[in-house]
């Protein structure tokens, strides 16, 4: 379970963003999360109230936005969003692809306090 | 008390939260490049023969190169001592509890080292098919390994390390047929997540396939660097 490193990683960058921008309390943290991030939701959330303890975030909502897999093409030229991470093929033609655009991130995208 | 007069204010931000990581990954990558040190980062679970693995190409490697070792565990320092074994320098990261290697650590360790005089460093992590999977330690290659004792649907339980790697090895490929190992399931159970990944068939103890994963390392790190003399 590495969620309680990363969890620790996303209060100390929400705590400097929070600062370089004033806010004094920091209500809720929006955060893109992959389903090939290899981070578990669930865990992530566990681990984001302990890591907060103590620092201006504490009491603040983690408001998790799960990215599917987006994938390239390179049969058909498109874009295509997976329903199901895995098989990592393209839905139309079938063909694998390596090819991935979305779905591997872990990013803190907004910050909402006063 | 105080009343909520004020709207609530958004600030928009786009960082990766590993970002710190990240940027050590990419400083440790280019000072790798600089110095031409193929690096490679060895990931699976525990057990499936990492060190064994290690063990032999660090041997059969030092007859040409200068290869070194960063080896990751919880605790106990038994793997560097099997690794010193081959002759390489060798040294061994003691994680305490944390379950993978972060950049920061392959930093700390290599403080000290000449890394002109090297040409090759193996990073074994921490035996762990979850965790490692999200760090980036400034490395050329990732590889994944499977035992042939494992099953043939690990690869499919794990489908982010598999897709985070650039080869894939099956391991004590000796025992296929005492533990009726299917390869063709294992093989559309890697391709799930990773289509036409690279596969390795090893053994170390029975000598199979090292020698052709190794000249692909060392044919990988000539295209890396260009230009090598050998």
């Amino acid at each position: 379970m590495h969620e309680l490193s990363i969890a620790y990683s996303l209060v100390q960058l929400a705590v400097e963003t929070a600062e370089q921008n004033h806010l004094k309390k920091v209500e809720a943290l929006r955060l893109k999360l992959g389903v090939f991030s290899g981070v578990v939701k669930e865990a992530l959330e566990f681990s984001f109230d302990i890591a907060t303890e103590g620092t201006i975030i504490e009491g603040a909502r983690l408001i998790i936005d799960e990215i599917p897999l987006k994938i390239y093409c390179p049969q058909c030229e498109k874009e295509y969003v997976l329903k199901k991470p895995v098989p990592v093929k393209c839905p139309k033609c079938s063909i694998g692809t390596d090819q991935i655009l979305e779905g591997k991130e872990i990013e803190l995208y907004e910050l909402v306090g006063g | 008390m105080s009343q909520a007069i004020e709207q609530p204010r958004i600030v928009k931000i786009r960082e990766n939260v590993l970002k710190k990581n990240d940027i050590l990954a990419r400083e440790l990558r280019k000072r790798f490049q600089e110095q031409q040190v193929y690096v490679v980062n060895i990931v699976s679970s525990p057990g499936s023969g990492k060190t064994t693995l290690l063990t032999e190409v660090l041997a059969r490697l030092s007859q040409k190169f200068n290869v070194a070792a960063l080896v990751g565990d919880l605790a106990t320092e038994n793997d560097a001592h099997r690794l010193e074994q081959s002759g390489a320098k060798v040294k061994q990261i003691t994680t305490g509890t944390v379950c993978h290697l972060e950049a920061q650590m392959i930093e700390d360790s290599i403080k000290n080292w000449d890394l002109n005089q090297l040409d090759f460093l193996f990073i074994e992590n921490v035996g762990n098919l979850v965790c490692p999977s999200s760090y980036d330690l400034g490395e050329n290659l990732r590889v994944v390994l499977f035992s042939t004792t494992e099953g043939e649907d690990k690869p499919e339980k794990y489908p982010t390390i598999v897709n985070s790697a650039d080869i894939a090895i099956l391991t004590k490929i000796d025992l296929l047929e005492a533990v009726d190992f299917n390869k063709e399931s294992f093989y559309q159970s890697i391709y799930q997540s990773r289509p036409n990944m690279k596969v390795f068939e090893v053994s170390a103890k029975k000598d199979i396939g090292i020698n052709q994963w190794m000249d692909f390392l060392i044919e990988e790190k000539m295209k890396a660097f260009k230009k090598m003399e050998v």
